[in-house]
């Protein structure tokens, strides 16, 4: 089953002449990723590593047929727009890989995949690997290594840092254990889904198990994971890391900030919250794997 | 998250039809006089800098006549408050306050919408009111799609008690600052006090904007140094990185100093972290074996060796550091061979005589670590490279024994030296830089090697020596990757005879002046 994605899904990639879409291109393909298709404005008719080429979402959707996800490749400051595109397109699940995408132009993107009922994962994201299945985004590298590193089983994996997506993720095939969908929820304060969506799309997979969330300081993603658990609507056994004990708290710089967060998004809070509610918090990355053992039995 | 100062964010509000008190900023006292001619009433004398509570350090002063307003400016002018020191004062009319309100846009991320903030009770308290009564704090999340019109402004107010003459003022203005923050690409918009006064008019009496670091190429205007959050001003070094930074857009480069000075008994190290998480748990690894940071340092998002070479460069120009730690997540996707070769150029130029572990586990780690143990083997300095199944602890654990076994040997920076051009040298332009073949050299060359070493394959031999295979503009926009291989290949195993160019402006007079400076 796993997340999001898996073997059917028919995936295009927006930007992929560009320097990284190339090279992703080929992860992806390599790795058995169904791409039917890329979008490059004014390069139709071109291929990449046999992927044909075209000029809109539209019109890779007419000659290549239904696009369940983009993976967006473009320069931060066309994110926006090629977003709207492959959302009014009507693509239900965009991958928006660019880091330091303007927030408001997040925002307009969230409202209107709202509207439409699409959902995206991102910006500043990694991207997402079901193993043995599809591979979206740049996570793993290369295809021979993302095979290597991530090994079907069933644990979902969701964590806000990228390299510590593929950490954790290859430590636990490691340790031999298997993993269902692995997703770099993307590193941003506004993403598309954060870590409490991502628990419940894991809720619904009856292949994912268990779960294993990597956290951070800031946002009240960590705490809303805690609100699901503590109201049942997540009921699966979690393990959770927080990073950021050592960094030093934030000056608050806005009141407004403070009024709407209170006393959320610390690292004391969010710990003390998970633990609370029933959730397994680890102290080191290195605990993660035995944890994962111990609670799958 | 860049902030602006109060003067800059009320020049914002003013240009979106928000009242702000008549005023204008000064950086001499004789300007603040000037100012208060001008405005012709008693004024208030603010100090410009990023730090709350000002009222409280005597940062915040009235002035009855045009000659006080100087003399209070000239005390204001020249005060440190933290490490900032007060060059510039706002010089406004002084208000007859009759109410204080509060109001603030923030953007809220379990929403993913902006979300506005208004409570009838401002000024300082703000928080504490939240805190206890959150029914006096009215709370309106707004559609970014349909905008923010003037009723769901209105029944804001209405939800915590605004009535009368004042509630179509106060709707007008909410949906003015909405406007202004979103314009403006504000992560944060807040006035406070919102100030009615004994006239029933509003002002803006303070404002506090913070505009999104990413979005900050969008307003040059705003005069932003370094689109990040700074407690303090950026240091010259921090200057020097953020300049390398805004001018390649391939992978992150992000670099600030925990200290200027790294002088006393403590143990400093040149810190170089992959990717946030990665680098926290780095971090953690060798603060818990009692080293301190100089710096910190993300090279991360797959970035060329050529930013990696230049973010060595910058860490190599703190004197003092004991070691040089660099260490990500351990399973990078990028291509871990691009940072070796950038730190090989460095520390060869560099001829690093501190010890250097370097940790780059990940996507082709095994040539990555290769390429360190190849070409580092002969500099003062030992480097060990490992891969993603040692731990960023074991990794710590062997900077300390290195450092220990070099005596606590302390960095010493060198004058920065440019290679030289040779006359008649084949030259092409890169992204960032400039490569030169010293041809005359080549008939001596047995491999060629240089030709396959290239990673993005666009040299060619013609009559036995290396050119490009590409248009020079094509290699200027980019297909020359700045990979460096060319250059260490024929450095290493043939003549010596290329070079990748790749300035870092500023950076020759800082190390300079730092050298100089020394006691």
């Amino acid at each position: 089953m796993a997340i999001l994605v898996n073997e059917e899904s028919r995936v295009i990639i927006q930007g992929i002449t560009g320097r990284e879409g190339m090279v992703r291109a080929q992860l992806m393909k390599d790795y058995g990723t169904k791409v039917v298709a890329g979008v490059t404005p004014g390069r139709a008719g071109q291929e990449v590593y046999g992927i044909p080429v075209y000029d809109s979402v539209l019109q890779a959707w007419e000659k290549q047929g239904p696009v369940d996800v983009s993976v967006i490749f473009v320069p931060a400051a066309l994110v926006k727009n090629a977003a709207l595109e492959a959302i009014d397109a009507d693509v239900k699940l965009l991958v928006i890989v660019p880091d330091r995408v303007p927030i408001h132009d997040v925002l307009e993107i969230a409202a209107r995949a709202a509207e439409k009922g699409a959902r995206f994962v991102g910006p500043n994201t990694l991207g997402l690997v079901s193993p043995g299945k599809a591979v979206l985004g740049m996570i793993g590298g290369r295809a021979e290594r993302a095979r290597e590193w991530f090994k079907p089983g069933p644990i979902g994996v969701s964590s806000r840092s990228g390299g510590m997506t593929s950490a954790i993720s290859y430590y636990l095939t490691k340790a031999g254990l298997g993993l269902s969908t692995i997703v770099h929820v993307g590193g941003d304060v506004v993403i598309g889904l954060s870590h409490p969506e991502v628990m419940t799309l894991f809720q619904e997979d009856p292949e994912t198990r268990m779960a294993v969330m990597f956290g951070e300081i800031g946002t009240t993603q960590e705490e809303r994971v805690a609100d699901l658990v503590e109201s049942g609507r997540f009921t699966k056994p979690l393990v959770a890391y927080i990073g950021g004990k050592a960094a030093k708290s934030g000056t608050r710089f806005s009141h407004a900030g403070a009024i709407v967060e209170g006393s959320r998004g610390s690292y004391e809070t969010k710990v003390k919250r998970l633990r609370e509610v029933g959730v397994h918090v680890v102290d080191a990355i290195s605990d993660i794997p035995l944890k994962a053992k111990q609670v799958l039995g | 998250m860049a902030r602006l100062f109060e003067f800059q964010s009320k020049k914002l509000l003013k240009q979106g039809g928000i009242p702000v008190p008549a005023g204008d900023v000064a950086a001499t006292p004789e300007e603040a006089r000037r100012i208060a001619e001008r405005i012709g009433k008693p004024v208030v004398i603010k100090i410009q800098v990023w730090v709350t509570g000002r009222a409280g350090i005597g940062g915040i002063q009235f002035a009855a006549t045009p000659a006080e307003a100087e003399a209070k400016a000239r005390q204001l002018l020249g005060m440190k408050v933290k490490n900032f020191a007060v060059d510039r004062v706002l010089v406004e009319e002084k208000l007859a306050i009759k109410a204080e309100y509060f109001v603030g846009l923030v953007i809220d991320d379990a929403a993913k919408k902006p979300l506005l903030i208004f409570s009838p009770a401002g000024g300082t308290g703000v928080e504490e009111i939240a805190r206890l009564h959150p029914e006096k704090v009215a709370r309106q999340t707004i559609d970014v799609l349909k905008g923010f019109p003037e009723y769901e402004a209105r029944n804001m107010l209405l939800r915590v008690g605004i009535e009368g003459a004042i509630l179509p003022k106060l709707a007008d203005l909410l949906t003015k600052l909405y406007k202004v923050a979103r314009t403006n690409d504000a992560r944060s918009a807040e006035i406070n006090p919102l100030v009615l006064t004994a006239d029933d008019s509003v002002y803006a009496a303070d404002c506090h904007f913070v505009v999104d670091d990413y979005a900050v190429y969008r307003h040059p205007d705003f005069g932003i140094e370094i689109a990040r959050e700074f407690d303090r001003p950026p240091t010259e070094l921090e200057k020097i990185a953020y300049r390398v930074e805004e001018k390649d857009y391939r992978g992150t480069f992000y670099f600030f100093q925990m200290v200027e000075q790294t002088a006393g008994s403590e143990k400093y190290i040149g810190f170089n972290g992959a990717g946030g998480g990665g680098s926290m748990m780095s971090m953690d690894a060798v603060l818990n074996r009692g080293f301190k940071l100089a710096n910190y340092c993300d090279t991360s998002g797959n970035p060329p060796a050529s930013k990696v070479y230049r973010a060595a460069k910058i860490i190599l120009s703190q004197p003092g550091i004991m070691g040089y730690f660099a260490s990500g997540s351990g399973v990078a996707s990028q291509e871990q061979y691009h940072s070796a070769r950038g730190l090989v150029k460095a520390f060869h130029e560099e001829g690093l005589d501190i010890p250097a572990v370097i940790r780059l586990g990940g996507n082709f780690e095994e040539k990555a670590i290769e390429i360190l143990k190849t070409y580092l083997k002969d500099i003062p300095g030992v480097v060990e490279g490992y891969g993603r199944d040692d731990s960023p602890e074991f990794c710590a654990s062997r900077l300390e024994e290195l450092v220990a076994k070099s005596g606590g040997k302390r960095y010493q920076i060198r004058p920065l030296v440019e290679a030289w051009i040779p006359d008649r040298a084949y030259v092409f332009d890169t992204v960032t830089g400039r490569l030169s073949f010293d041809h005359s050299k080549c008939p001596g060359c047995k491999t060629k090697g240089c030709v396959p070493a290239c990673g993005p394959k666009i040299l060619k031999l013609e009559d036995g020596k290396p050119v490009l295979a590409v248009s020079v503009e094509d290699a200027k926009k980019g297909k020359c990757t700045e990979c460096l291989a060319c250059e260490i290949f024929c450095k290493f195993h043939e003549r010596d005879a290329i070079v990748v160019h790749l300035p870092i402006p500023g950076l020759k007079e800082y190390r300079e002046r730092i050298r100089t400076a020394k006691p």
